[in-house]
Order: structure tokens, then C-alpha cells, then sequence
């Protein structure tokens, strides 16, 4: 039984990193551009919501507090390709990826300072509430993180595939020049990319303080989800979902199964996967490869 | 013996048949063109002999040797040099560092000399200067020498683009569109260099190119090419006149399978060409 | 404006272009080889270890900037790297290698595992090596834990002195001694480095750097040009990694941090992409900033009653710095003294574009 609750667990933990890894797929897609500070965009969302609805912040309401957190980090996410990004073009991958590397580090110094450097809790209010199948006991907040995961990515799916929004957005990702011709804005698009996957990561990191507690340094977790997408293969949206399982169930079963004089592997595990699929099947689980054409 | 012996290649790129079942052969010391309109094939055959594609079907000879047995990066080693349709120079370094690197190939030092820079090192480096300088003066870039590519105009990258694989000093030249963005003047240069390369230095080319005036110029041989396959091959003149070759540039009827859409779509394309050429 | 006519071509391979040139470098190896004089005279060598810090970390940002800036390759992970370096050199002097064997053999076998466990992943877009030298940067402090029969672990492990023909040299009994042998490493690697830059190898790494397409079309290996390249940088950063460790005294599972890792390519970033100069800079204003930091608050605490003892702000500061940097700067400071320089050798012709780059629709490495 305490196997199957591990899984549950691990299940839940695994579709938060999914859901990071799903925004910086995102934004790798439609802009070739590599978001290390994704992680911290998680945890700057749950520190937003928290400070919206925990009693000892704003107190709002939950029900109010989500969407207003949500929008917010859409917004930051649009504003900081509008407004900083956007000045980097021409410049080569590896700048974008120092950039986000510095603004993660700034994102976490300005939680600490405006919120807590202490782990918080998300107050909600199904805090605490479990369920009872039978003998398996489940959080409602563990429940709760699935269910939103699997309606998300559906959403996306329809999204993408039926939205002119959606369609653009795949257009400008395979081809920029092809889909500025084609009349997209492909500066804008991009924009709403990076909005749509900061709003994807308050998501995540609302669910992460509901069923934890959150820290500024909780934006490392993002290093999980970068190991989870690279699992899943780097452009692959499912790939992303199903990496972000196998890492989230593999810590608790390796912290489980491990012998006790090897207690450490748990924690490297995750890396550990990533270094042996790296190695293992290059391009990741759905990998595409590609070459460039001269 | 042909210097380089392609046999029914064909390359596919999902279900397009990019390059369909074409042979050619290029004698010694001649200039032979690969002409047609975009989407031909043309540039995709000079990737097959770059070894960036490998061909479905099909066998590639040069010079004796195999070429599909071999990587792309070996092929320079057997005296194949080439150029880039959109100019792919090192932008960061120097015209001298950019043609000094086209002498890879003929490096004689290891990573350990190299470190140390032993006088056998330091000698090396004169030698590669030297064969270098020859480029420079054939090609006028004395100017450019310590420029960054970075900052120069389109024209002279062109040039150094030669350069650079002339420094590799090979048996067999690909120019992939020599003459594409030149102004009349710099194209006459272009004319004139490749005659040179020709004449004078024994190196034999094989080009793709638009531009019929320069091809008419300079060419020995041409190939038309059309959806991927052959549609003529002959002389200069001999060419332009197949009937074949006028109706893909002028498209009276769909030629081949392509059907009536692909056939207009190769004839917009095809009179701008032809006013050039003209 | 200085005109330099080349009578030779020993003119383009030789190290110093000109003669001022050469005098301007003369006079800083008299200045750094005569600094610990100072020291002497004062007395409290403090400044000198900061100094030497400086130097190290300068082997380890010479040793990414190889890497990077050279071969356009990004790895988040040398801290990782230097690790390696330290222990493989600990567990050398411990069983009885000489110093001057174990230090470079040391580096060699960073070089070695670094290549030999990323050599994989360098086949791949470069992204991934990125991503992968991150994971190894992460898990470094726990695969130390793994190890500790081995390692010392969390206890952590003494490092033991230098001992060169049976002189023994501690940074804290002798800085002076231990100050010159960082510098002869120092220059040793300089030499290195700026004998690559002129020589096939080296701009066979540029040529990676800059088209990878036209570099195999030239003859250029890929594989083995960037295994090459990482080797040379982790050897580096292994030496780097091996003195520090001698610097440090004693090492744990936190020394070698993921905050180390990233503070080396926040640093070379800074410093100038490409440059060895950068490198130095990098390494220079890395070391500056929490000695700014510390000494800035105190002054606030002493003469302003502020307390600003805030978590995370030197990482910040410098994070802040560094995005200003890409901004505004993308060359780093070097690049920045060049257009000063520029600016004042060519007055008053001087145009704002002399440097300008072009730019491009995204240069991408994906199919169209």
C-alpha cells in the first residue's frame, strides 16, 4: 500500500516538474530560446498567490487569488520578451541562456526580500482534507495537482491544434521568416508564447505550495524540469508531461528502494537519468532530430 | 577517367524526390555547370558530394575513392573543396584566419607541438602563410587581410568564401552560386577568376549558377536540371537551345509528372532568370 | 593611430604585434612578480590571498573562455570539473606522488573523466551540453557524499601542502611562495593558450564556433575538435581546482557548488566572450564583488546604523551586472576598452558602428 501512495505522490510531484518543463518546451519551440529562470517564474508564481491569499499577506480570497496570479505572471512572462528579450535579437543562444541564468537569480533574491526566505504554505482551502479509497489514503491536493495536469494539457492540445492563436504559434516555432511572410507577427506571437508559459508556471507553482511549502530557492526545482524535458526529448510537449513522471516517480522509489549506505541516490537520480538518456538515445524519448539545411 | 563519377543518385526528403536518379561525370580540368531552376536539385547534388546527405540510391566516385564510404570531414582530404549558397564564413575571425583555416587539411603539427609551439610549429605556420599569401594575391584580398568577417560587405565575403576554398588548394572546386547577389562588375571578376582557376592553376570546377551569362563564359559542360533530373547536358549553346531546357524556363506545357501548378510556379521564377540571362 | 608595417610573416605569429605592446606586458609580469614585495613591507599578506584567489579562479575562467568563447560551447558545470582536479590531486599526494607529478597529472585526469563522460552529449545541439554539465555541476556535491569512504564527504578532507624538491609550501606559513607558484601556473597556461590561438587547432575551434557546416567542409572533425577543446578546458579547470584546493586547506561536499559553477560562466561572460583578457577580467570583478559587497556594508552599518544583511544579494548585484553586460554590452568589459581604445587611437574618426555586429533573423541550427 505505501508503495501505491508513493507512486500517488510521486505521480503529483512528477506533473508540477511536467507542467515546468511543459513552459520551457514551450518557449524552446516557438523561440529557440532556453528559459532557465522557468523554474524561478514557478516559484515567483506561487509567492504571488500567496501573498494574494495567505492570511498573513493580502488575505483574498483562494478562488480570487488564483486567476489574479495567473494573469499577473502571463503578463510578466509577455513583458519580460517584450521588454528585454526582444533587444537580444541577433544574439547567439548561449547569451539568452546566461541571461535567464542572471534573472533566476534576481527572481529569487526579490522573493526573499518581498515575501520570506523561510518555507511558506500555500493556504487553500482543501489544505489537509484527504480521501479514503479503501485503505489508500489521498491528499485532495495531490488529487487536485493531477486532475489540473491532465485538463491543462488537454486544454493545450485543443489549444494548439484549433485556435488561430495556437496554429500561429506552431507556424512561428517551425519556421520564423516563413510565418513572418505569411503575415504572423512573429515578434508578438513570441511574446504571447513566453505569457502563456509564465502563465503555465503559476499554475505549476500554485500547485507545488498547495501541496508543500515554498521557498525562493524552490526555483532550482526548475533543474528538474529541465532534466524532465530533456527525458521527454526537448521539443516534444507530451515528451515533456512523460519526463516529468519519470522524475518525479523515480525520487521517491530510489529513496525507497535504495539501501541505506547509498541514502544520497535519491537526490541524484533525476541527473543520473538524464546523463544515462543523454547518452543512451541522444535527442531524448521523442526525440526529432534535425539538421541544419546549407 | 572521370574525376568525379556520380551514378543514378537519388535523395529523397520525405516524399520529395529532391534529386532523381541523375549521373554525371566531370572530366579533368574542365568547368562544368548545374543549372536550373530553384528547387532543381542543384545545390542538394553538391551536398550529396559534401557527404551532409547521404543518396537513397546511387554511387559517388572521385578520383578512385568511394565517397559514400567516407564522412563529410574527410572529404577535403582528397582534394574536394567547396562554397556555400548563403555564404557560411567564420564571422568572427579574420580574413587570414578564415583562409588559413581552408589549410586544415594539409596540417602537419599535433595538439602537442601546437601547445608548445615547437620551431617545427612555428615553421608549419610560415608554410600555411605562405600558400595563404598566394590566395590573397590571386584574389586581391590584400586589403581585407585583418578584417573580421563580421564587417565586411557582402561582395568581398563572396570572394573570401573562394579563398578560403582555394587555400585548401584541391583538385575539385564546387561553387554553389559564385555569381549570386555580384554586382556586373564583381561577376566579371568572378568570370575571369574561375577561368584562371581553370587555366592557370589546373583545378577543375564544377558550378551551380543562375546566371547564364557567367555560365555561357565560363562553362566547358552544362547539366540542366528540372524536379531533380536530367533534362539536358551539352555545351553551353547546345543547352540553352534543347528544346527540353525551353520549356522548363518557358513552360508552354507541364513538363514531366509535375502537372500544370509546378509549372507555373517554375516559370515565374524562371523569367527572372531568363532576364538576366538575357 | 599606430601604424605597424610587417616585414615578416613572423610578424602575425609572433606574441606581441609591436614593441610599446610587448613593453606594456613586460611591465605587468615585473609588476605581479614584484607584488608580494609590498607585502613584505607591510606585513599583513591578507591582500596577497585575495590576490592569488583571483589567479586561480583566472585558470579556471581561462580554461571555460577556451571552451566558450573559443568553441562556442557552454558547459555550466566546471566547478564540477575543478572538483575532480582537487580530489584526483589530494588522493595522488597521498599515496606518495611528488608534487610536481600529481599537480599536472591531476589536471590530465580532469581533462580525461570530463571528456570522457560529456563526450556524448558534445554530438549534440549545444543546448544539451548545457543542460547535461548543469546536472553534473548539481549532483557534484552528492556524488562527493556518495564517495566519502574516498572523498571525506561532509567531514570533508584535508588537502596536503606542496612540496617541491622537499621545500613544503602552505598558503597560510608561506603566501609568498604559494603566490608564485599560482603565477608560474598562471603564465604557464597563458602561454599555452595563446600558442593555441595561433596555431590549426585553435582556429579549428573558432571554425566551430562560428559555422559548423563550412568547418566539416574544410576537413574539420567535429566530434573529436570539441572533445579536444573540452579536454584542454577541463584540464584547466582541473589545475585550477587541484590550487584551490591547496588554497582552501581542507575541502567538503559544498566547496565545489553549483553557485561556483555559474559565478565561472557569469564571470568569462563579464569579462569579454572570446578574450583572454576577459578571462582575467572576469575572474577579477568575480572576486571584487563580495569584497565590495562586504566592505559596502559596513560601511552602511558603522556610519549609517543600516543593517543590509539581506540573503542572495551578492548573487544578485552580480546577476545584475551581468545582464547589464548582455544588454547593453555583449562583449564584456574588454570589448568595452577596445572601443575605448578604438575611440582614441582613431580621433576623430571614430563611427559607432566600427563594431557593430550584424544582425540576423535567428540563426537556427533546426531544418527550415
Amino acid at each position: 500500500m505505501d508503495v501505491i501512495q508513493l507512486i500517488v505522490s510521486g505521480l503529483a510531484n512528477g506533473c508540477v516538474y511536467g507542467l515546468i518543463a511543459l513552459g520551457f518546451v514551450l518557449i524552446y519551440k516557438a523561440t529557440e530560446a532556453v528559459n532557465f529562470a522557468q523554474g524561478d517564474f514557478m516559484m515567483l508564481g506561487a509567492f504571488v498567490c500567496l501573498g494574494f491569499t495567505n492570511a498573513d499577506y493580502l488575505g483574498l480570497s483562494f478562488w480570487l487569488a488564483v486567476p489574479l496570479s495567473i494573469i499577473i505572471m502571463g503578463a510578466f512572462g509577455y513583458l519580460f520578451n517584450w521588454g528585454v528579450l526582444r533587444h537580444m535579437f541577433g544574439q547567439s543562444q548561449v547569451s539568452i541562456v546566461i541571461l535567464t541564468i542572471a534573472v533566476g537569480f534576481i527572481l529569487r533574491f526579490a522573493a526573499g526580500t518581498i515575501w520570506s526566505h523561510e518555507p511558506v504554505s500555500l493556504e487553500t482551502p482543501f489544505a489537509g482534507e484527504y480521501l479514503n479509497f479503501g485503505g489508500l489514503v489521498m491528499g485532495i491536493d495531490e488529487i487536485a495537482i493531477i486532475i489540473v495536469t491532465v485538463v491543462l494539457t488537454i486544454g493545450l492540445y485543443f489549444f494548439f491544434s484549433g485556435t488561430k492563436l495556437g496554429v500561429a504559434m506552431q507556424a512561428a516555432s517551425q519556421n520564423q521568416l516563413a510565418a513572418y511572410y505569411m503575415g504572423i507577427p512573429v515578434k508578438r506571437v513570441q511574446s504571447l508564447v513566453w505569457g502563456l508559459s509564465g502563465a503555465i508556471a503559476a499554475v505549476a507553482g500554485i500547485l507545488f505550495a498547495s501541496k508543500g511549502a515554498i521557498e525562493p530557492a524552490s526555483g532550482l526545482l526548475g533543474i528538474k524540469a529541465f532534466a524532465a524535458a530533456a527525458i521527454g526529448g526537448f521539443g516534444s510537449l507530451p515528451g515533456a508531461l512523460v519526463g516529468g513522471l519519470i522524475v518525479g516517480l523515480i525520487e521517491p522509489l530510489a529513496a525507497r528502494f535504495a539501501p541505506d549506505s547509498l541514502s544520497g541516490i535519491a537526490r541524484i537520480a533525476p541527473y543520473a537519468i538524464l546523463l544515462a538518456v543523454l547518452v543512451v538515445r541522444p535527442g531524448g524519448l521523442f526525440s526529432q532530430t534535425q539538421k541544419k539545411k546549407v | 577517367m572521370s574525376l568525379l563519377q556520380i551514378t543514378n543518385a537519388t535523395q529523397r526528403f520525405g516524399g520529395v524526390v529532391a534529386v532523381n536518379n541523375v549521373t554525371l561525370h566531370v572530366e579533368p580540368g574542365e568547368v562544368f555547370a548545374l543549372v536550373g531552376p530553384n528547387g532543381a536539385g542543384k545545390s542538394t547534388v553538391f551536398n550529396l558530394i559534401s557527404r551532409f546527405y547521404t543518396p537513397a540510391e546511387g554511387s559517388i566516385t572521385f578520383d578512385g575513392h568511394d565517397l559514400l564510404a567516407l564522412t563529410s570531414d574527410r572529404i577535403p582530404s582528397l582534394g574536394i573543396a567547396r562554397t556555400f549558397q548563403n555564404i557560411e564564413l567564420f564571422e568572427q575571425a579574420t580574413v587570414l584566419q578564415n583562409l588559413l583555416v581552408g589549410r586544415t587539411r594539409h596540417r602537419r603539427t599535433n595538439i602537442l607541438s601546437e601547445i608548445f609551439f615547437t620551431p617545427n610549429a612555428r615553421r608549419e605556420e610560415v608554410k600555411h602563410r605562405e600558400a595563404v599569401e598566394q590566395v590573397i594575391d590571386f584574389l586581391d584580398l590584400q586589403a581585407y587581410r585583418d578584417k573580421m568577417i563580421a564587417g565586411l560587405p557582402y561582395g568581398v565575403r563572396k570572394v573570401v568564401e573562394l579563398g578560403r576554398a582555394l587555400a585548401t588548394e584541391p583538385k575539385l572546386l564546387l561553387l554553389d552560386e559564385p555569381a549570386s547577389g555580384l554586382s556586373v562588375e564583381e561577376t566579371q571578376d568572378m568570370a575571369f577568376w574561375i577561368e584562371d582557376i581553370q587555366k592557370q592553376m589546373g583545378i577543375t570546377v564544377l558550378m551551380v549558377e543562375h546566371d547564364m551569362g557567367l555560365v555561357s563564359a565560363v562553362a566547358n559542360r552544362v547539366m540542366a536540371l528540372a524536379e531533380g533530373a536530367e533534362l539536358a547536358t551539352g555545351t553551353p549553346s547546345q543547352v540553352q537551345s534543347h528544346p527540353a531546357v525551353i520549356e522548363a524556363y518557358l513552360g508552354t506545357s507541364g513538363i514531366q509528372k509535375g502537372g500544370q501548378n509546378a509549372g507555373e510556379k517554375t516559370t515565374k521564377k524562371a523569367a527572372n532568370k531568363g532576364g538576366k540571362a538575357a | 593611430m599606430r601604424f605597424v608595417f610587417k616585414t615578416s610573416y613572423d610578424a602575425d605569429i609572433r606574441w606581441f604585434k609591436h614593441g610599446p605592446q610587448m613593453f606594456w606586458y613586460g611591465l605587468l609580469l615585473v609588476f605581479m612578480l614584484a607584488l608580494p614585495l609590498y607585502f613584505v613591507w607591510d606585513g599583513n599578506p591578507y591582500l596577497l590571498g585575495e590576490f592569488t584567489g583571483v589567479l586561480i579562479f583566472s585558470i579556471a575562467t581561462m580554461g571555460l573562455m577556451l571552451l566558450t568563447g573559443q568553441t562556442g560551447l557552454a558547459s555550466l558545470g566546471h566547478a564540477c570539473f575543478m572538483a575532480m582536479g582537487c580530489y584526483a590531486n589530494i588522493k595522488l599526494l597521498e599515496s606518495g606522488v611528488p608534487w610536481l607529478i600529481s599537480f599536472p597529472l591531476a589536471g590530465l585526469l580532469a581533462g580525461f573523466f570530463g571528456t570522457l563522460i560529456v563526450s556524448p552529449v558534445l554530438r549534440l545541439h549545444g543546448v544539451y551540453l548545457a543542460l547535461a554539465t548543469l546536472a553534473m555541476a548539481i549532483i557534484t556535491g552528492d556524488v562527493i557524499d556518495l564517495t566519502e569512504r574516498w572523498t571525506g564527504g561532509v567531514a570533508g578532507i584535508a588537502v596536503p601542502d606542496i612540496s617541491i624538491f622537499g621545500y613544503q609550501i602552505n598558503k597560510y606559513a608561506n603566501p609568498y611562495a604559494f603566490y608564485y607558484v599560482v603565477l608560474a601556473v598562471v603564465i604557464i597556461v597563458v602561454a599555452f593558450y595563446r600558442n593555441l590561438l595561433r596555431t590549426p587547432l585553435g582556429r579549428s575551434f573558432a571554425a566551430v564556433r562560428d559555422s559548423e557546416v563550412s568547418a566539416q567542409a574544410m576537413g574539420i572533425n567535429l566530434a573529436k575538435t570539441k572533445a579536444t577543446s573540452f579536454f584542454l578546458s577541463c584540464t584547466a579547470a582541473g589545475l585550477a581546482g587541484a590550487l584551490f584546493g591547496h588554497s582552501a586547506g581542507y575541502v567538503t561536499n559544498e566547496t565545489f557548488d553549483i553557485v561556483m559553477s555559474i559565478t565561472l560562466f557569469l564571470a568569462i561572460v563579464v569579462g569579454g566572450l572570446g578574450f583572454i583578457h576577459g578571462a582575467f577580467l572576469g575572474a577579477i570583478i568575480s572576486g571584487l564583488i563580495p569584497v565590495l559587497i562586504a566592505n559596502g556594508r559596513t560601511m552602511l552599518s558603522t556610519s549609517f546604523d543600516i543593517n543590509l544583511n539581506i540573503p542572495g544579494l551578492e548573487s544578485a548585484i552580480f546577476a545584475s551586472i551581468v545582464i547589464a553586460f548582455i544588454l547593453f554590452e555583449p562583449m564584456g568589459i574588454y570589448g568595452r576598452w577596445l572601443k575605448i581604445r578604438t575611440y582614441f587611437e582613431l580621433f576623430p574618426f571614430y563611427r559607432k558602428d566600427m563594431f557593430k555586429r550584424q544582425k540576423s533573423y535567428l540563426k537556427t541550427e533546426r531544418v527550415q
